[in-house]
Parts: structure tokens; sequence; C-alpha cells
């Protein structure tokens, strides 16, 4: 009997439309139909406003169908969708779908491609060749490589992972950890969480090389409670790479040791700072610690620790397989290689779109993103997350990269960008960033604790119409208290959405004069 | 979801497995939690003492965490999504909505499915492009 090959992602956002009632369906109509299909649940391929996308495997390649319910299955299975038939969602080759196509992808080459959890599958792909090769090297020469590529932190600070890594290396110490920081807070992101739940042996991978490489044998992943999927598939990920031999005493038989484990965190967007991390994952609450000693010095219990975020330590693998001036060819200026960005909010084709650096604000949100979902106008975008700049429509031929940004008076982030129409009030914006600082603060410093709060208290006498200008010039000093007053980037970037929606947004603020509530 | 009801020797025998890991005190919680439901109050002496730190230091931990709970969620848990990207496409509007119907539900930020808001959970279940309707048919099973 022939056999057909069928994909349903397994993501949590194709999940949250309906992948597994699609992929159930499926199954039933199969087995109605006396076919033999074989069903593989693979991570999504980003483009998450086709989902459920299904993708079936054709002399051609692979194609695709989509968006995909439940009541579209029988007609799928009447029109041969098995065999690559033509229908109404028809959307032909997987490859050949431009949105997918024109992208650049490195850290995600894998993903939606592979079956998450095959390790056949993952090698079939490249995978384990850069930690073969960091084997092989000296661990000066992958720090090196590494230093070469241009690699910076993608967790949101844009730190040299060489440089971090090199701090460890030299660190003289029994006992190191590799900490990867998967706690994704930031609305509008969730790369590291398809990254986890669609390729995890890549983030092993990177892990393992940052362990083998810095003379560390233990690495933790720290995994926010909100992410259950992604944690179920690493801890599955781990006991494959253990029992392949890769995980344990003797990595792939380098005589070296290096193992991982999870840990989940429980509900505190602080605990994405790094200190704030180590000391949740110490099993203490999540106060931020005062720098120095860095992190790579004293780190977790006290040892030298490599801290990378998710998407750094993804892209390791692939700079060490192909090269550093492969990756570092891609980019501008000090932002090499490329970005995962992930197009969120009031948006018409939201999801991953990782290009080099350098592609302008508005190729992405109206050339991939399509405008808003609503078809409204859209009027602002915040990048960066909760502690990001309101940047309006007329901005969009910036270059998306860490030093444009920057001196555009935003920052990227981890690389989330969240689109508004033109119904966003950005008092109400604004007021949010102060609500939550208030909401996530760990409270070690006042500006931060209770600055927030009295932010937000301002934010709705002027939403009120109460004073406007009197409360925006006391929030102004506020904001300037925050920025220079706290320890961390929570108390010291809340300002940021403050201040550049008041500068942005001006006439949101102003007509709320004399309009009283 | 069915939890156990409040045992000594269950607790014990949940933090016998927890307290020997580095760092025990929050993951003594979280599996007191997952066996209870919640964190009983008799729990954080016990835990206290295996773990060999202050009660103190076990009721901050306790109280530093949002997903930590001192009481038993009700029979259907909601959560709405109610940060910036779930805020462009109306998360406000859905938190009124469940509001005006009746529904109770728990603020969250962010599951992680921004482009496919509004999101909200019941019972862990992920919803995208979440509605009041969509919200009570899931509630109403
Ligand atoms: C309030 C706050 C929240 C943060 N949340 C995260 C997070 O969720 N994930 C992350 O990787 N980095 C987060 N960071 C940045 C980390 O402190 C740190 O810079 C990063 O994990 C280092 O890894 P990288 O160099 O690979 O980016 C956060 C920082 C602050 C101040
Ligand atoms: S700025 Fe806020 S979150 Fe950061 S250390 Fe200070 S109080 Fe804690």
């Amino acid at each position: 009997m022939k056999t057909y090959t069928v994909y349903v992602p397994s993501d949590s956002a194709s999940r949250s439309v309906g992948a597994d009632d699609v992929a159930n369906r499926i199954e039933f109509e199969a087995l109605k139909r006396k076919l033999h299909v074989v069903l593989i649940r693979n991570g999504t391929r980003g483009a998450l406003w086709l989902e459920p996308l299904v993708e079936v495997e054709t002399a051609l390649g692979r194609v695709a169908y989509g968006p995909v319910s439940l009541f579209d299955v029988p007609s799928l299975f009447d029109s041969h969708f098995y065999s690559g038939g033509d229908h109404r969602l028809s959307l032909g080759p997987t490859d050949e779908i431009e949105w997918l196509a024109s992208q650049d992808r490195v850290t995600f080459a894998r993903v939606g491609i592979t079956d998450p959890l095959s390790i056949q599958d993952f090698e079939a792909h490249g995978g384990l060749v850069g930690l073969r090769k960091a084997i092989s090297m000296k661990d000066n020469e992958v720090i090196d490589e590494l230093t070469a590529s241009g690699l910076r932190g993608r967790g949101g600070a844009g730190f040299p992972a060489g440089i971090k890594w090199r701090t460890v290396l030299q660190t003289e110490s029994e006992k190191k950890y590799i900490c990867c920081n998967a706690d994704e807070g930031d609305s509008g992101t969730f790369a590291d969480r398809i990254l986890m739940e669609g390729d995890p042996f890549t983030l092993l991978e990177g892990m393992t090389i940052a362990g083998l490489t810095v003379g560390a044998d233990e690495g933790v992943i720290y995994v926010r409670s909100e992410y259950p999927d992604a944690i179920r598939t690493l801890e599955r990920a781990i006991v494959i790479a253990r029992n392949y031999g890769w995980l344990g005493k003797n990595v792939l038989s380098s005589g070296r040791a290096f193992d991982i484990r999870i840990r989940s965190g429980a509900g505190s967007y602080v605990c994405g700072e790094e200190t704030a991390m180590l000391e949740s994952i110490e099993g203490k609450r999540g106060v931020v610690r005062s720098k120095p000693p860095l992190p790579a010095i004293e780190g977790l219990f006290g040892k030298p620790t490599v801290i990378n975020n998710v998407l750094t330590l993804a892209s390791v693998p692939m700079i060490l397989a192909d090269g550093a001036s492969e990756y570092q060819r891609r980019g501008v200026g000090r932002s090499l290689g490329t970005q995962v960005f992930q197009l969120a909010g009031n948006v018409a084709r939201g999801g991953i779109v990782e290009v080099a650096f350098g592609a302008t604000l508005g190729a992405l949100v109206e050339g991939y993103g399509g405008g808003t979902r609503t078809g409204r106008p859209m009027k602002a975008v915040q990048i960066g997350g909760p502690l990001g700049a309101y940047l309006p429509t007329t901005m969009f031929d910036i270059s998306m990269d860490y030093e444009s940004l920057l001196s555009a008076g935003g920052m990227l982030g981890h690389g989330g960008i969240v689109i508004f129409d033109e119904t966003a009030d950005m008092v109400d914006q604004a007021r949010f960033a102060m609500e939550f600082c208030a909401e996530e603060s760990c409270g070690k410093c006042t500006p931060c604790r209770l600055g927030s709060t009295r932010g937000a208290e301002l934010l709705t006498l002027i939403s009120q119409g109460k004073d406007v200008d009197g409360n925006k010039k006391v929030l102004l000093d506020l904001c300037e208290v925050m920025t220079d007053g706290s320890l961390c980037a929570m108390g010291g970037l809340t300002p940021l959405p403050v201040k550049s929606a008041m500068l942005h947004f001006e006439s949101d603020f102003s007509s709320k004069n004399g309009e009283l509530r | 979801m069915t939890y156990a009801s409040w045992s000594k020797d269950e607790a014990l025998l949940v933090l016998s497995q927890t307290r020997d890991k580095p760092g025990p005190v929050l993951i003594s919680l979280q599996a007191i939690q997952s066996v209870f439901g919640f964190v009983p109050t008799p729990a954080v002496a016990l835990i206290a003492e295996a773990c060999n730190v202050s009660r103190a230091e076990v009721h901050g931990v306790l109280t530093f965490y949002s997903d930590l709970r001192t009481f038993l969620l009700p029979a259907n848990h909601v959560r709405v999504c109610v940060a910036e990207a779930c805020q462009a496409v109306g998360s406000r509007e859905l938190v009124s909505g469940l509001k005006s119907q009746g529904v109770e539900f728990d603020k969250a930020f962010c599951f992680g499915n921004c482009a496919l808001g509004p999101s909200a959970t019941v019972n862990g279940k992920l919803q995208g492009r979440a509605s009041v309707d969509s919200v009570v048919k899931a509630i109403q099973g």
C-alpha cells in the first residue's frame, strides 16, 4: 500500500487555533478511506497566520495547505491532498511561498522542517556538525570563531557572546555552569518558544558546545512556566540525547562530560533578568543582584556561568558548522548575522521573520506583516517588549539593527515587534508600562518599586484630563529618577515606552486636556 | 484537575524527592503545589525543615512568585493575556466581555502566542484568537 507523509505542526500557536483537531481528523479520514498516512507533528514554519498549516510530501517536495480547519479535512481528502492535489486552500510548494522563501533562515533553518524529536532527522539536516567540529577544535579556537562571527546576545542587551565565553573560560574553577535564559517574558516575542518546541536539539547542541568550550559540565535551561509544551519537548529531547551518547559522561566519545536539566519559572517577568534568574534557579526570590561580580565570574551557586538567551545559543551550531565568515557576511555595522524578528499584535501576517540585520522597519511590518489584521491604518509599533519604545509609522525607514534603533531612541530587545492600529490610545499604553513595572518589580530599588505605582497614578490623572500639563511635567521628572536610580533595566527602561509615547503621540496626551472623564 | 487532599505523609513523600536537589525551596513549593493544587499552610514549615532554611525564607519565596498559591483554584481556571500584543487585538474588550458575563478569570502576561491573540487558557489549554464565546464554550466543555 502506498504511504503518504503529512505534516501538521505541534507548535502551541498552531494548536491554539486547532492543529490537534486537524491532525486527529486527518487520521480519522485516512482510516475511513483505507489510506496509509504517516502523520508527522513538526514545528511551525513560523507563518503563523497560515496556521494550522498542513504539508504533504510529494515527488516535487513539500506542498502546503492553510489555514486548515477541522471542517476542511474531508474536502482535502476528496481533492487527494495527500498526493498534492489542488484545493481551495492550496498554497503550492512550501519552499516557494514568498513570505518564507524571501527569508534568510539560519538559526531557524530546521524549524518546521524536521520532526522535533527525531535525532536522525536532525542529523540528516546538518545537526551535530557544529558540535563535532567544536570537539575537534581547541577551546580558544571555538571562541575565536564565535567572536569573529560577531554574534551578540539575543536576549536584549546585545553583549558579544565571544567575550562572555572567554571570561568564563579564563576564570579558574572546579565547577562552571551554562545557563540558558528561556524566560522570554516580553509580550510580542515567541521565537525562543517556537525554537524549543520545533528544534530543541539545536539548543541542546549550542549549550553542549558552550559547556565543552568553557569547561562546564552542567547546563540549566530556565523556562517560564507559561511554556508547558516547550518544557515537555525539551525534557524528551534531553532523554533522547542522553540515550544517543551525546549528553552525559562522555559527549559523543570526546571523553568530556556535559548534561542539561530544566528549571521551570514560576510566573515572574523580572526572573528573565540574568541575576534574578540565577537567584530563582537557586530556589530563592527573584531579586536582582548587584554587579559586579559578573555572573561570568561568580554566577550560579557562586560559580563562573555563561548566561545566554535561547537564540544566542541556538545560533552557535550553525556558526561553527558553516564558519564565522558565512555568518558575519550578513548584517550591517556591528549588528552581524541574522535576527529572528517576531511580528505580533494587530498584524495581518504575523509570525517569525528571520532576516539579516538592516532590514527596514517598514519592510518588516508592511512587507511581511501586510499591515494590520483589522485593516485599519497602523498607528504605532512597540519594538523590544514592554521596556521598548513606541514608534510612529513615520519612522518606518529606520534600519533594524542594534545601533540604528538605539540612535532612534528605541531598542531591539529580543526582536519582537507589536503592531497597533489607530484605535490604540497611547496614554493607556504608557500607563500599562508603569502598571506592568509595578506588578513585576523585584522591589530592590525605590524608584522602580514605588515610582512605577506613582507613574501609573499620574497617567490615570492624565487620561482623566486632570491638570494634563502639570502631571506630564511630574511624570517626566519621575521618569528621570527611575532611569537614574534603578539597578536593572526593569526600572531603568520602563520610562522608554512612556516617554516615547509622550514624544511621538503628543496629541493623544494633549487631547485629554479639559476632557474631564 | 483532581488534587490530593492534605496529608503530611504525602507532603513528606514529595519533599523526599526535592530536598536534595540544588536550590530546593522553589522546586519543593512547585512540587507541593502540583500535588495539592496549592501550597497548604502546614507545608511551609515542612519545606523549611526539609530544606534546612527558615520558615520566613520559604514564605518569602512563596509570596514572590505569582504562580504559587495558597488557595485552591476554581473548577474551571481561565487566564486571559493582558499584555501589549493582546491589547493590540482587543484583550481589553475580551476582559470586559468576560466580566459582564460573570466569568471569573486571572490576568496573565503573555503565553508566547502573540501573533494569534487575544490569547487565553481554559484549564491550561491555550486558545488563539480567543473571544468571550470561545472561552465560555471551553468552560462548558
Ligand atoms: C527585566 C528584564 C527581563 C529580561 N528578560 C529576559 C528574557 O526573558 N530572556 C532573555 O534571554 N534575556 C532577558 N533579559 C536580559 C538578560 O538579563 C541577559 O542580558 C541575557 O539573558 C543574556 O543573554 P544574551 O547575552 O545571550 O542575550 C532581561 C533583562 C531584564 C532587565
Ligand atoms: S530596577 Fe526594579 S526590577 Fe530592577 S533591581 Fe531595581 S527594583 Fe528590581
